[in-house]
This record gives C-alpha cells, sequence and structure tokens, in this order.
C-alpha cells in the first residue's frame, strides 16, 4: 500500500477513510452532483467503523485469555480472516478478536466473509483477493468442507500459510492446521452430562440436529451418544429432527417430536438457538420438569439461558481461543518460517449449576464471564 | 421499425449537443464506465498489487458466472420483468451436469443441461404470458421450487468434478503476459451476441419495444408473447452455459451454491444503467456493472477493507444507480 504513512495503529481509521473517498467518488460520477446522499452515507460509513473499533476494544479487555503479546512481533504482516458469514455472533467474535489481537503486535487484518451460510464462491473469491495482495497467512472456517480445497491449495503453493478454523476440511490435511472444537468430545461431555443427571432413570432420549451430512453435526451426535452409551439403533432414541440450527426450526421440530414422544424425558440439541426452540415447545406442552436439556456453544445468550434453568447444561466452546492462537500462528510464521500442524483441540467447558459425579464442570458465573456474542 | 418510434428513441439516445446533465443522464453508459475507470484508478494508486495483469485477470475470472448470468436477467429486465429463478436454475444445472456426467459422460450431461434450463425458461415464459402473471411472482415462486428439487435432485450433497469437458472453462491460457481461462471468453462472447442481437436485429428492437411500452408494441403488430417466450427460453440455455461456466471456475457442483446470484445480477443490471422499468439499457451496460462490483469486491480487500464496508459500498451504488434512472425517466417525460 503505497499510502501507508503513518504507524499501524491508524490503519483502521484509514482503511475506512479510504472506502469513504472511494464511495463519495464513485456516487458523485454515477450521480452527477447528487452530492447530499453521498456525503450521509459517509457519514454513516464512519460511525460503523466507529462503532465496530469500539466494540473490538471491549472484547479485547474481556476475553484476553492468553499472555500479553509483544507489541511489535508482527509490524509488517497482513494476515485474512474468512468466516462463514459476517452476521453470526460466534463468526463476530472470532473477527473482533482476531482484529483485537493481530492489532496489539502491529499486523494488519482483513475481514472476509461468505455471503450466506454456505457460500463456497464468495469464499473462493476472497481467498484469491487476499493471495492477490500478498497476504502472510490466511484464517477460514470452510463453508464448503471439499469446494474450498482448490483455492486453498493455490494459495499454499504461493507459500501462504493456511489454517482452518471452526470446521475442518476433507481432507483435514489440505490446510496446514486446525484449530477447533473437538466436537466429539464436545458432544460426548453432554451426553454424560444428560446419562448422569437421570440418574437410574432409563432414558427416552429426542435429538434436535443441526443440518444433514454436516461433519461437525455428525461429530456431536455421534459424541452424545457415546456420551450416552447409545447407538444410532438404541431403542431408548425416540425421535431425531433437522433443526439447521435455528431457533424458529426446533421449536417446530420439537412440537412434533413431542406430539409422538410425550413420555420422553432427554433432549440433546445441537447448538443453544435449537435449545431455546425445543424448550418453548416444552413449556407449551408444560413439560418443563420432566424433561432434561443439554446443549453446545457457549454463546452469552446460553449461559444466561442455562442459569435461568431453560437448559440444564451447555458445553463452551472457544471462538476467541482459535482466532488467537491462529493470528499467532500466522505471526510466528512469518518472523522464522515455523508451521502449526494438525488438529489442536481449542477445548470445551461443560457450564451448569447442577454438577454431577464423574464430569468436570464450571458454573454459570464462570461461564458468563468467559462466554462469547 | 417505423411503427415503435417512442420505443426506439427510448432505447438509442441520442448524442448530446453540449455536457449538460440532461444529456449524460441520456447516455446511460457514460456513468457507469466513468465509475469503472475511477475504481480502477483508485485501486491502482492506493494499492501496489492491485493494476498487477494476474490480479486484473482474477477480477474477469470472478465475475464469470455472474456475468454471464446478469446476460439473461438484462434480456428480461428489458421486456419490463425480473427474474429471481435465474441462479437457482443454474445451480439445479451444475448438479444435472455432475450427476449426468457420472453416469453418462460429459457431452450428453451439457446437452442435458441446455434442454432442461431452456424447458425452465420455457416454463417461466408460459406461465408470464399465458397467464398474465407478474415476472416477480412466477420466478419467485419457480426460485423456491427449484431450491428445494435441487437439494432433493443432489441428495444435500457435493459433487467433485473430473477434469474433462465440463470444467475446460476453468483452463487457462496465455495472450502475452495475461493469463486467463476460457470461461473469460465464453462470457465475452456470451456479451457480444446479446449486444450484436439486441442492438442490430429486428428480434432485439422488439425486445425493448415490448418493455418500453407493451400497447404502442401490441398495436404495431408485435407479437409481445412470442418476444417474451423467447426471452425467457434465451435465458434458460444463458442460465446453462452459466452452469458450465461454474464448474470450471469451481469443479464442485454444490446445491447451496449461488443462492444470491439473482440479487447479484438485478445489482449487476441496475448498476450498469438499465431500468427496472423496461424498455431502455443496454448488455454492455451491464458487463460494466458485473465489472464495477468485481472491481470494488478485489480492490478494496487489496487495500485491506473488510467486508462489510464492500457491501455497503455495493449497496451504495445500487441506490445511486436507481436514483440515477428516477431522475431520466422524469426528465424524459
Amino acid at each position: 500500500m503505497s499510502l501507508q504513512l503513518s504507524g499501524p495503529s491508524s490503519a483502521g481509521r484509514r482503511r475506512s477513510l479510504f472506502a469513504g473517498v472511494l464511495v463519495v467518488a464513485l456516487v458523485t460520477t454515477i450521480a452527477c452532483g447528487g452530492s447530499d446522499d453521498a456525503g450521509s452515507s459517509v457519514t454513516s460509513a464512519a460511525s460503523a467503523a466507529t462503532s465496530a473499533a469500539g466494540s473490538a476494544a471491549s472484547s479485547a479487555a474481556g476475553g484476553a485469555t492468553s499472555s500479553a503479546p509483544d507489541p511489535d512481533a508482527g509490524a509488517g504482516v497482513t494476515i485474512g480472516l474468512i468466516t462463514k458469514t459476517d452476521s453470526n455472533p460466534f463468526f463476530v467474535s472470532m473477527r473482533e478478536t482476531a482484529q483485537a489481537r493481530a492489532e496489539a503486535q502491529g499486523a494488519e487484518l482483513v475481514a472476509l466473509a461468505g455471503e450466506f451460510d454456505g457460500d463456497n464462491e464468495g469464499q473462493v473469491s476472497a481467498i484469491e483477493n487476499l493471495v492477490s495482495q500478498g497476504v502472510d497467512g490466511i484464517l477460514i472456517t470452510p463453508n464448503s468442507s471439499t469446494g474450498i480445497l482448490n483455492a486453498i491449495e493455490q494459495a499454499r503453493d504461493q507459500g501462504i500459510l493456511v489454517i482452518a478454523l471452526d470446521t475442518a476440511t476433507d481432507p483435514e490435511d489440505a490446510v496446514d492446521a486446525t484449530f477447533a472444537t473437538d466436537n466429539t468430545k464436545a458432544g460426548e461431555l453432554q451426553g454424560q452430562w444428560v446419562k448422569a443427571t437421570l440418574g437410574d432413570t432409563s432414558p427416552k432420549v429426542l435429538m434436535l440436529d443441526g443440518t444433514p451430512g454436516g461433519t461437525v453435526d455428525t461429530f456431536r451426535h455421534d459424541g452424545f451418544l457415546a456420551g450416552m452409551g447409545l447407538t444410532n439403533d438404541s431403542p431408548e432414541i425416540l425421535g431425531m429432527e433437522n433443526t439447521n440450527g435455528d431457533q424458529t426450526k426446533a421449536q417446530t421440530a420439537m412440537e412434533n417430536l413431542l406430539q409422538r414422544a410425550p413420555d420422553a424425558n432427554a433432549l440433546y440439541t445441537i447448538n443453544e438457538p435449537a435449545a431455546a426452540g425445543g424448550y418453548q415447545a416444552i413449556e407449551s406442552a408444560g413439560l418443563t420438569d420432566q424433561i432434561t436439556i443439554g446443549s453446545i456453544d457457549g454463546s452469552c445468550t446460553g449461559v444466561q439461558n442455562v442459569a435461568d434453568g431453560i437448559i440444564g447444561a451447555t458445553v463452551m466452546q472457544f471462538p476467541s481461543r482459535m482466532a488467537e492462537q491462529g493470528v499467532d500462528a500466522v505471526i510466528a510464521f512469518a518472523a522464522d518460517g515455523t508451521k502449526p500442524s494438525g488438529f489442536n483441540d481449542t477445548g470445551s467447558q461443560l457450564i451448569t449449576d447442577q454438577p454431577v459425579d464423574g464430569v468436570e464442570s464450571e458454573d454459570t458465573t464462570w461461564g458468563a464471564e468467559n462466554c462469547w456474542g | 421499425m417505423t411503427g415503435t418510434p417512442t420505443a426506439q428513441r427510448m432505447a438509442e439516445a441520442p448524442p448530446a449537443r453540449r455536457v449538460t446533465l440532461a444529456g449524460v443522464l441520456r447516455q446511460p453508459l457514460l456513468g457507469p464506465l466513468a465509475a469503472l475507470i475511477i475504481a480502477i484508478v483508485v485501486f491502482s494508486i492506493i494499492t501496489d498489487s492491485f493494476l498487477r495483469p494476474q490480479n486484473l485477470s482474477l477480477i474477469l475470472q470472478q465475475s464469470v458466472v455472474i456475468g454471464i448470468l446478469a446476460v439473461g436477467q438484462t434480456l428480461i429486465i428489458l421486456t419490463g420483468g425480473i427474474d429471481l429463478s435465474i441462479g437457482a436454475v443454474a445451480v439445479l444445472g451444475t448438479i444435472v451436469m455432475a450427476r449426468t456426467n457420472d453416469a453418462s459422460g460429459s457431452f450428453l450431461a451439457l446437452l442435458v443441461v441446455l434442454v432442461l434450463c431452456a424447458l425452465i425458461g420455457a416454463v417461466n415464459g408460459g406461465l408470464v404470458t399465458s397467464l398474465r402473471l407478474p415476472p416477480f411472482i412466477v420466478t419467485l415462486g419457480t426460485f423456491t421450487i427449484l431450491y428445494a428439487t435441487t437439494q432433493l435432485v443432489a441428495g444435500s450433497a457435493t459433487y467433485q468434478v473430473p477434469d474433462g469437458p465440463l470444467t475446460v472453462l476453468g483452463e487457462t491460457f496465455r495472450i502475452g503476459g495475461f493469463v486467463t481461462t476460457y470461461g473469460v471468453v465464453a462470457m465475452v462472447l456470451v456479451y457480444a451476441v446479446a449486444w450484436y442481437a439486441l442492438s442490430q436485429t429486428a428480434g432485439g428492437k422488439h425486445v425493448y419495444a415490448v418493455g418500453g411500452s407493451p400497447e404502442a408494441a401490441r398495436l404495431s403488430g408485435i407479437r409481445s408473447n412470442r418476444v417474451l417466450m423467447s426471452v425467457y427460453v434465451l435465458t434458460g440455455v444463458i442460465a446453462a452455459i452459466a452452469a458450465w461456466a461454474a464448474l470450471g471456475r469451481i469443479p464442485n457442483a454444490d446445491p447451496n451454491a449461488y443462492q444470491n446470484a439473482n440479487l447479484e445480477t438485478i445489482t449487476a443490471v441496475v448498476i450498469g444503467g438499465t431500468s427496472l422499468f423496461g424498455g431502455r439499457g443496454s448488455v454492455l451496460g451491464t458487463l460494466v456493472g458485473t465489472l464495477i462490483v468485481g472491481v470494488l469486491r478485489n480492490g478494496l480487500t487489496q487495500a485491506g477493507v473488510d467486508n462489510l464496508y464492500q457491501n455497503i459500498a455495493t449497496g451504495v451504488l445500487v441506490i445511486a444507480a436507481v436514483a440515477l434512472d428516477q431522475l431520466a425517466r422524469r426528465r424524459n417525460r
């Protein structure tokens, strides 16, 4: 960038200034003098930039779990982050943490995303554009574990470090390393807690799954069953429905499942929105005392739901750790060529106010301090 | 074409005598073209990497699928319609192409998809002409149906496509120092054919006439239904070509791909100066509109600007372009 005049701390402001100047230029050209409208649009872009910077700073303060980084370690390093979408709180948390972590070390982070959940083409273009810009490393949560492979290969051929966050590629070694939740383990924790909470009562399980065929969904589902000591064919499973992890769909699915199996006593949920939707249906049916709900995610809303007794227990994931470790790995790679490798579990933690023997857990106070979103 | 003076006047802007606001407004291509040039100049100044040949080639490659689809969208918008199903047709095309390829070879796969997409276009056109349903509603319906059909045909799985005739549009060749793909050539050809057909043939004039004033077109003896039907079928054929290009770009048929293609093509058409009310605009404008979106996305990434600001920039451009169109319509009255 030829207009790099000052230190990296003003990078954000300068960037939005560029964007603003460009938008004004284009709008005035197209509209041939419609400068009043152009002026107001720039104001809104600038204020959006300010609020984004503000929330990044606050999340850095709240989520700083690792040691204080060297403020000059990342000078001159550029990192691309490509999330699945830019609206989901999980990815927002990831982006803001990465931004703060990069800034703290003097590195520049460019955050891109797919247009919608499942947008592979948008992520391919994002990788190509980052490669063209000459970034040192790319952190990606792939929308398609297979469709993205060619683009990743091209980036790695250019000597760029590519790390998968949250979701692995298929095959997993298509990237240099993966920083993600061990979703099988997260599922197991949920299953073990539900099993222990039921105690001697014979389980009658309903399952609110995510998306058919998704690797994360399969790992959590199978992990839960392993934790319960069940298999997909066990008669203790009274019904399963796909919810796409969506609260509204989960509510409808649970209403239908309860028509079929009103005597259920345990509910597996793929994530906390699915748990919230499932709870709505259970409450309407007047079965809140009968059914134990387990979930996975660790968002602040989810932890609050655990504290309020809506969800029995949730397994927290740590998107901020994925982002921090990813940023640190790229900066280390830029410094001396060290590459991370393999699958790196960023951890999962059972959060509940009803602890059980044999499953390590934290309470919702700890959860509220460490949650995301 | 003596029978449709209104449509002709709207389609072919008279040369401006001196540079006035009204004169510029009557040259719909001028604004978008200037915006594209300014964007290129600005990005060339503020980044080192933008003007590299391989980066410019990249922008073209990234524009191929939406660019080809946008030609079909332009045809339909010129008739005063809109096609929300266009991307879904192409995505179904990629899935059917990949699965037919696995079963019975690539040439049959291309043929089957060409016929299938033309048929879907005919269904859209048939509903618009025979039942007189608004194109927005018809294509909203077929969009929803096609999305579900695609998931069913794909079994919610993705299909890797082996190298061969189906991926040939992704293969690269070199002109001097400039490496590009056959997909880019295909896009340029589609635009060239569409430009020639719209501006140099009687059929093209009829498309403008039907969109500009259906009543006047009917009175002057143009069979509107036949024009509309051919436009919808042609758009289906164009979607099939886009499906082929999509497998060249990413050799992985994915039922979740291009969910926003309908909106992205409308964006390109509108930024390119074609009126959403029909009868006014050109495919060359759409090409420029497609490139503006591609240049913005690529250039802002080169400049280190995050995604959300890229979307803000595109949104502002759309509104500016439509505002300009409204202004032009008011002045034309």
